[in-house]
């Protein structure tokens, strides 16, 4: 009930109007919505790639943060970034339970991580990626990261 | 010995004072002895004041009044030094992990500084909180507007509508578990949620939640506080010790509930390992690794597909169950080459197959020589987790014994006593072959093995006495009287000995203990 009223008047803001780079691809119920982002600036990293952006609200959004993860396809890779992991999991503060205040949204999420594309120069994993892909089987919300970056 | 004069010493001064003979007063079982003919009112001094062993530690067990009031005191105490308000004091103190000492010098030095760091702004002493109608206010959580809306916020000014405020607060409490350090909703903002705010916005039974976990951060906070383990206490224990000395002392305590637990680790009582021996073969004993080691002992791999083989009889001829593969199990050869030494390969003796020879004898040491430690362990672990019906079999004998025998219920408590003491002995017991496991081999740990054995074979004897019939159970009451006080003593004197060379850094361990 929280959620979906609140849900439905992002879902109304984001059919009027959308920052660049910005796309809105599916959002059919109030509990799993797609989004896509691209880089704007000329960032040699992103040029040319779309990326696809999934998240998932619970009953208690915005109170709680959504789950956020980019996902793969055919036409959409997931960004190289050293908060990145390869399947597509997102390391950054704003998502986490310590980081998550409840005046952000599906809009700003979606700017906080084109800013973060943005401003990346290394087309790197983050350490330990390969084990943390093999092994992980916690959904993000229940993955405890440690922020050791505070730039991001 | 010197430690041990330290701790009798208070009391061999006494006795040397009262007595005439001071002879052998150094020793400690002399010493024991003479305790039996010793006047009154001496019995009666010591009473009050039993000696502490060398394993045993100082604590105190506290209950949720107790620590409520403590908790209370401290606040006020510090609210009347600092000038501020009780629910910022409080903000304050559990800001800085209840370090009261290093919350007065940050405050002189910078006041505005900790205040800011603790969430609370400017002062709090003015302007508390109130719930008021905005012209023209939109809530940034639901996005909701309309000049009937109720809203809140805090010094920071992050206003928000009072349903979604409480929400908020719900969440945290009820389903995060968080009290005390509950920030505002606003993005960024570190001001925390006092308890006067609290108050002004949500109802009883949150609130009720609210304190509760309030003290349990009391104690998770303070380090020198820990709440027993059991089930559904409420006590919580104060001792001493701190991390840094876990690698020197195993900080047994036994809470007011009647549980034996480890202060440093909160794990059932473990003497004699210390701490990090204990997480290492716990570790072990869980890990599949053992598995694996038994697995590489026991078994070798089809040389062509790799399907694990185990060869539990029968000739050398292998046929792989899987890929048809046929060789020999000897020098896993293939098995056409072979010739006819069914049961006897001559191709044995190639340099590969030595080498792998010699790693396979080597995994399998080390795995007998784990698995002698754990069987005993588990064993007296088995034995432990029949705790209970031991508990219940000696009431029902103790039962029995009284309406066969005539016996009072004072003069059956024997049984009691001896059934508290197996369980207390094979505790230790338990943890002795885990500890063993550990040690390098030298003379102290020989002299730890005997002590070890002589526990072993008291706590054996008696526990064999408890399966005797009811009837010869009231002629053996003073055998199992003495056995009682033998396998007490048995596990003091490996105890101290254990302590002793813990605290003097005598051990020399096979692994690192970090």
């Amino acid at each position: 009930m929280f959620a979906s009223k609140r849900l439905q008047k992002e879902l109304a803001k984001l059919h009027e109007k959308l920052p660049p780079g910005i796309t809105l691809i599916r959002a059919d119920d109030f509990s799993e919505w797609l989004m896509d982002i691209r880089v704007i600036d000329s960032n040699p990293l992103y040029q040319g790639e779309v990326y696809r952006l999934k998240f998932n609200f619970s009953q208690s959004y915005p109170i709680e943060a959504p789950e956020v993860v980019f996902v793969r396809d055919e036409s959409h890779p997931i960004p190289w970034h050293p908060h990145v992991y390869s399947n597509g999991i997102i390391c950054l503060d704003l998502l986490d339970r310590q980081g998550w205040s409840p005046v952000h949204n599906v809009e700003s999420i979606c700017v906080s991580l084109q800013s973060m594309l943005t401003s990346n120069t290394k087309k790197e994993r983050p350490p330990g990626d390969e084990n943390f892909v093999r092994y992980n089987t916690q959904r993000p919300r229940d993955i405890n990261f440690v922020f050791h970056d505070k730039n991001v | 010995m010197d430690s041990d004069d330290e701790f009798n010493s208070s009391q061999v001064s006494e006795d040397e004072f009262m007595q005439d003979s001071d002879v052998d007063l150094v020793d400690d079982d002399s010493d024991f002895d003479m305790d039996q003919d010793d006047v009154g009112f001496e019995t009666q001094d010591k009473d009050i004041k039993p000696s502490k062993q060398a394993y045993e530690v100082d604590f105190k067990v506290f209950d949720p009044e107790q620590i409520q009031q403590t908790q209370d005191k401290q606040i006020t105490d510090v609210s009347a030094i600092l000038g501020q308000p009780p629910e910022a004091t409080a903000i304050l103190l559990r800001h800085l992990r209840w370090n009261k000492e290093r919350l007065i010098d940050k405050y002189m030095e910078d006041q505005d500084g900790i205040l800011e760091s603790a969430g609370l702004g400017e002062s709090a002493t003015h302007n508390p909180p109130k719930i008021i109608r905005v012209k023209g206010f939109v809530c940034d959580i639901c996005c909701e507007d309309g000049p009937e809306l109720d809203t809140f916020a805090m010094k920071c000014g992050h206003r928000f509508c009072v349903g979604c405020y409480r929400q908020y607060l719900y969440t945290k409490i009820k389903d995060e578990g968080e009290a005390a350090r509950i920030r505002c909703p606003g993005d960024g903002c570190n001001r925390v949620v006092d308890s006067k705010s609290l108050d002004l916005l949500v109802a009883e039974d949150l609130r009720d939640r609210y304190q509760e976990l309030l003290t349990r951060t009391y104690v998770d906070d303070k380090e020198n506080l820990r709440w027993c383990p059991a089930p559904n206490c409420v006590y919580a224990v104060e001792c001493g010790v701190k991390d840094k000395e876990l690698k020197r002392i195993v900080p047994t305590v036994h809470c007011e509930c009647g549980h034996y637990f480890c202060f440093g680790c909160s794990l059932n009582d473990h003497q004699p390992a210390p701490c990090a021996l204990v997480k290492k073969w716990l570790k072990k004993c869980e890990d599949d690794s053992e598995t694996a080691n038994w697995i590489s002992a026991n078994t070798k791999e089809c040389p062509k597909c790799h399907s694990t083989i185990e060869k539990n009889g029968g000739c050398n001829h292998m046929t792989c169950r899987k890929c048809r593969h046929e060789f020999c199990w000897m020098c896993m050869g293939v098995w056409s080459e072979h010739g006819t030494s069914w049961y006897n390969c001559n191709r044995y003796e190639e340099k590969s197959g030595s080498e792998a020879r010699d790693a396979q004898a080597k995994s399998r040491q080390s795995l007998e020589r784990y698995l002698h430690y754990y069987n005993r362990y588990a064993n007296h672990e088995q034995s432990a987790k029949l705790d209970k019906d031991i508990y219940l079999k000696t009431e029902k004998k103790m039962q029995q014994l009284q309406n066969t025998t005539g016996m009072s219920w004072i003069e059956v408590q024997f049984l009691d006593t001896a059934s508290q003491a197996l369980q207390q002995c094979r505790q230790t017991l338990k943890w002795t072959y885990a500890f063993a496991y550990y040690l390098a081999r030298n003379n102290l740990t020989e002299i730890f093995e005997d002590n070890q054995k002589d526990l072993e074979m008291a706590v054996e004897n008696l526990s064999e006495m408890f399966e005797k019939p009811i009837d010869q159970l009231k002629g053996l009451k003073v055998d199992m009287m003495d056995k009682t006080a033998y396998c007490n003593k048995r596990r003091i004197i490996l105890l101290n000995d254990t302590a002793e060379n813990l605290k003097q850094g005598n051990w020399e361990f096979n692994v690192s203990m970090s």
